[in-house]
């Protein structure tokens, strides 16, 4: 199959398909609603299922139940619907049942706006829901980078038996790019025998898997949280994903971006260079875990002489950036919020303060 | 090299395809491409525009303010995007409903009374398509065969809707070369 152009939210939809995962459980919410109305029609297609829920609420719980089955299952919702969802995605987390969860972000907090936003990198990199657990956070910047983002979710989830995360904004969702579906992200069958309540007979064993979050014995809650703590520092270990852009040259300024952001930045970088200013970039893929030993590096050139962290919201990636800079330069944060998405012009003009 | 289109227009009059049709076909140019539409809280009659970009590398910032042309389809759209255009660039004017000018003299004009031209053919809807036309003939933004080809494969499931639209090209073509 050759490049297709397509609409981020569809482009996410069929990519899901493609990766083996045939339930999809969802609620509308702009901007991400064109998935579900893709789905609706694609899943029956494919011998799938698309059900709406009755609430975001209702939804996370219908997917913990599909995960402990075992089922390959995701769902896509965009900022105040992933709030509702968080109190399932603690229990998913807690019962390390595999699962992808897509947010198309939009302003905050509350109901906000419906325009793109990043302003949800603190919910979704520390917490979100209550208790000890990480998400596995994809930052995709492009419709093919999603879709190969979505296509690799799965196998990971599995792989941790942990929900992932994919962090759009409502641009990545609402766009429409060249995409081509790669083949070598075809999906392998998932391990779920080894975890699942799939039901012994369909397994073909005679022990009995149990999916729970309660640990009433605090020796025994402990253990159980050292046990995911582990899962997460393997995570930090093996899943660190970011780019460079412009790293070469003696650049003055190290930005940090992710997503539609930093596809602006990079404009903003290429500009400020044909001006004879080298501006570098570490833009992360994975949000987290964090590339802390990649920006170190970066900020620590000789020509270096401050860090920018860019995103559309107030500065949340800026304690990531600090805590990867360990002081060594000073850290600064730029941008805008609401659906304002910053110009290359407005970033080149940041960068040029700073070093005014 | 980049390039920009902002299409605007009311809602209906078909600005998300003209925009998604070109796209289409500088996608098969070999181009990379983005379209974005506006999705913002648009009113009901309001402005509904779609920007596409073109380029010869990844495309950087899809957030675009100043847009190398524009497809103008209705007056509110002429007045608020003419000024952004950057000089040089190609402003098509949709003349059956805007009585006005672009009020730049940096930029290619280029007038067509697309609304009485698409009644000639027997179908006002396919005005759209004869703006697109027009507009991609004046500013050679992709090749025509691959604005045929676009169109084509964006009928593909309403065929007998084909040659009414081949003809719309085609009599855009013809205005953007006469005018």
């Amino acid at each position: 199959m050759g490049k297709v152009l397509m609409k981020g939210n569809e482009a996410i939809g069929e990519a899901a398909i493609r990766a083996g995962c045939l339930n999809y459980f969802a609620y509308p919410i702009t901007p991400q609603s064109e998935v579900a109305e893709y789905l609706a029609r694609r899943m029956p297609e494919v011998g799938g299922v698309f059900l709406q829920g009755e609430s975001e609420v209702a939804v996370s719980y219908m997917i913990f139940g599909a995960a402990a089955c075992g089922e390959r299952i995701f769902t896509t919702s965009s900022s105040p619907g992933i709030s509702l969802m968080s109190e399932g995605i603690s229990y998913i987390s807690g019962a390390q049942c595999p699962a992808v969860f897509v947010n198309i972000m939009r302003g905050g907090p509350g109901l906000g706006g419906i325009l793109p936003s990043q302003a949800d990198y603190l919910q979704s990199t520390k917490g979100g829901g209550h208790g000890d657990y990480k998400l596995l956070v994809m930052a995709p910047a492009s419709v093919q980078e999603a879709v190969e983002m979505v296509m690799r979710a799965f196998p990971l989830a599995e792989k941790y038996r942990n929900p992932v995360m994919i962090l759009g904004d409502g641009l990545i969702g609402q766009m429409m790019e060249p995409v081509e579906f790669p083949d070598h992200l075809k999906v392998e069958p998932s391990n779920k025998n080894e975890w699942a309540t799939n039901g012994m007979d369909t397994r073909k064993s005679k022990t009995r898997n149990l999916v729970k979050t309660m640990y009433l014995n605090p020796e025994e809650l402990n253990a159980h949280n050292l046990k995911l703590k582990a899962k997460y520092e393997q995570m930090a270990r093996e899943e660190i994903l970011y780019e460079n852009y412009n790293l070469d040259g003696k650049y003055k300024v190290l930005i940090v971006s992710y997503g539609t952001m930093s596809r602006v930045c990079r404009t903003a970088i290429d500009n400020l260079k044909a001006n004879g200013l080298e501006v570098g970039m570490v833009r992360p893929q994975h949000v987290f875990p964090f590339p802390h030993q990649a920006i170190n590096q970066a900020a620590s050139k000789k020509s270096c002489q401050a860090v920018l962290s860019v995103e559309m919201c107030m500065g949340q990636m800026v304690e990531d950036v600090e805590r990867s800079v360990l002081g060594k330069r000073p850290v600064h944060w730029y941008g805008k919020c609401g659906g304002e998405v910053p110009t290359p012009e407005e970033v080149m003009e940041e960068v040029e303060r700073l070093l005014s | 090299m980049q390039n920009e289109v902002q299409f605007a227009g009311f809602g209906g009059q078909g600005i998300m395809l003209m925009g998604q049709i070109l796209a289409q076909a500088a996608m098969q140019a070999g181009f990379e491409v983005v379209w974005i539409p506006s999705y913002g809280p648009e009113m009901r009659g309001g402005t509904a525009y779609c920007t596409v970009v073109t380029g010869d590398r990844p495309i950087g910032s899809p957030i675009i303010r100043n847009p190398r042309h524009l497809v103008a389809m209705n007056r509110p759209s002429l007045e608020k995007f003419a000024p952004s255009v950057k000089a040089g660039g190609v402003i098509f004017i949709n003349s059956s409903i805007i009585s006005i000018d672009a009020g730049r003299d940096d930029v290619d004009v280029l007038k067509v009374p697309i609304i009485e031209l698409a009644r000639d053919l027997g179908n006002v809807k396919v005005a759209n398509i004869i703006a697109l036309a027009a507009f991609v003939a004046r500013s050679k933004i992709v090749d025509f065969a691959l604005l045929e080809a676009a169109v084509k494969d964006k009928f593909s499931e309403k065929e007998k809707l084909i040659p009414l639209n081949m003809k719309a090209l085609e009599e855009g073509r013809k205005a953007a070369l006469k005018s």
